[in-house]
């Protein structure tokens, strides 16, 4: 079912936790239906420094989060926000057609963490 | 590898593959020829249903073989339907049967037929008097399973089908999952008709039983030819039902040995998960139950990535809900019985054999303690500090 990027993503994940006095954060998903993935951010000077995720889901879930996460570490805000979920399928060499929304997830996560850090630093101006 | 995925199917037990190995080759015929090879067929076929009506305590004419449980499933709502839809349109079920009842049973409504879900307790036990409120002047049918696929639960059959004999109605029940497991007598239970599956006990896939009641009117579901007394039409699978008929009576002679060694692995694996692992909720009864079932939900975290963790690490199990096949609705029995959506989604069923070792139950303990723990750590719902029955 899943290719060997995918499980070793999955049995060895990257970036697991969360940041402490992160300086983004995104949540995204719900128990009802099997997915919630978190992702923390520390941004400095417009460049993503650190990203780590915590996830409730599929193996497809954990191995998008690990991946997606290990893909903003060190590009600029405005390259993160280009990092789309196919971005993310072709790096984990492609996933089971019905776990395609597991790497949407992670996209939206990572668009609702930059959100938050551009909210707050507009609060901040 | 350990495989815990009796419920699913079971390895073909190598004497019942013996017993088949001649009907594929030599023994070729088609036992409705009228030649030496067509009766050689039709000899072990006559065998072979004499030996399963004599398993479950019925008439050898009693017995009609199908391709398996979900054929003899849609055969005894869909036949039973039709035969007596003059007489009346509703039929009564339980909110925990497998989906070859449910699916039938979605269909007739689409038919013109009424269906009628029971409601079951925590354990998911229909009760009687459920079942009494439920029947209706023009009720023609009732199907509850013998022993839930899922969390196990034995049903009161006995005393349900004298609740729907009262009222003049007929009663099915699905025992594909007690069928080698339990002791089935249709005379003693009182039902009407009975599906069963070979690949549950032991024996070859592809093929299962009817039993339907001398005198029980039903309307064939396979047209074709004279076979099962021109009821079920097509070629008898004849390794099939030899191999179903070896591995049902194998089953039988030793069910009392059977299944008090399953249950005790089955009890020493749910004690110590139990000790060994938090924030769990055991599904279904502790009594009446089928002895090789164990389910249980491992909340925050999520079936899939657990059932695909322990087959990474050599453990073969089940999830509980049907999020793994790609859908994300959740089990409709764990609905059932009352588990929260987000706690199903973290259940994971394992059902023992009679190959299991007391070995294998402690290595996979281990190996889920390990494998649950890992993934509430990557859990934005896991907070060690919370206090543990919140969550159950």
């Amino acid at each position: 079912m899943y290719n060997e990027k995918v499980i070793n993503e999955f049995r060895n994940p990257r970036n697991v936790g969360e940041i402490e006095n992160y300086d983004a954060i995104g949540t995204v998903g719900n128990e009802v239906c099997g997915d919630i993935m978190q992702i923390t951010l520390k941004i400095e000077d417009g460049i993503i420094k650190d990203a780590k995720f915590k996830t409730f889901g599929c193996t497809a879930a954990v191995a998008s989060s690990s991946m997606a996460t290990s893909m903003i570490i060190g590009k600029t805000i405005e390259e993160a926000k280009k990092i789309t979920n196919s971005d993310v399928i072709e790096a984990l060499g492609g996933l089971p057609a019905q776990k395609i929304h597991c790497s949407v997830l992670a996209e939206e996560a990572i668009g609702l963490a930059i959100e938050d850090y551009e909210k707050k630093k507009a609060e901040n101006k | 590898m350990i495989y815990l995925d009796h419920a699913a199917t079971t390895p073909l037990d190598k004497e019942v593959l013996n017993e088949m190995l001649p009907f594929f080759s030599e023994d070729f015929g088609n036992a409705n020829s009228q030649h030496t090879y067509g009766q050689k067929a039709a000899s072990a076929v006559i065998k072979a249903r004499e030996e399963i009506a004599g398993c479950i305590n019925a008439k050898p004419s009693e017995i009609y073989f199908t391709s398996g449980g979900t054929e003899a499933d849609n055969w005894a709502l869909k036949g039973v339907a039709l035969a007596h839809k003059d007489k009346g349109r509703h039929i009564i079920t339980s909110k925990i049967e497998h989906s070859a009842i449910y699916a039938s049973c979605k269909q007739l409504e689409t038919l013109g037929f009424e269906v009628t879900y029971l409601d079951v307790d925590s354990e998911g036990f229909v009760s009687s008097d459920t079942l009494k409120n439920a029947i209706k002047d023009d009720t023609i049918l009732v199907s509850i399973m013998f022993a839930n696929n899922e969390i196990g639960t034995i049903e009161p059959i006995k005393e349900l089908c004298a609740v729907a004999h009262e009222r003049g109605v007929l009663f099915h029940t699905d025992a594909v999952q007690a069928a080698g497991s339990l002791k089935l007598d249709v005379k003693d239970l009182g039902v009407d008709l009975m599906s069963i599956s070979s690949h549950k006990f032991y024996g070859p896939k592809g093929v299962g039983a009817l039993y339907i009641r001398n005198g029980v009117k039903i309307e064939k579901l396979i047209s074709g030819g004279e076979q099962e007394r021109s009821k079920r039409g097509g070629t008898t699978n004849v390794p099939g039902v030899v191999g179903m008929a070896k591995a049902l009576v194998k089953a039988c002679a030793q069910i009392d040995e059977n299944a008090k060694y399953v249950s005790s692995l089955r009890d020493r694996f749910v004690s110590a998960v139990e000790s060994k692992i938090e924030m769990i909720k055991y599904n279904g009864p502790r009594h009446d139950r089928l002895p090789n079932n164990a389910s249980f939900s491992f909340r925050f975290i999520e079936g899939e990535s657990i059932l695909f963790s322990l087959d990474l690490r050599g453990v073969c199990a089940s999830s509980g809900s049907a999020c793994s096949s790609g859908s994300l609705e959740p089990s409709r029995t764990l609905m059932a019985i009352g588990v929260p959506v987000g706690t199903a989604h973290g259940t994971i069923r394992f059902s023992f054999g009679k190959h299991n070792t007391v070995e294998e139950v402690d290595k996979t303990v281990e190996i889920l303690a390990d494998e649950v723990n890992r993934l509430r750590q990557m859990s934005p719902l896991f907070k060690q500090d919370k206090e543990k029955k919140e969550y159950v």
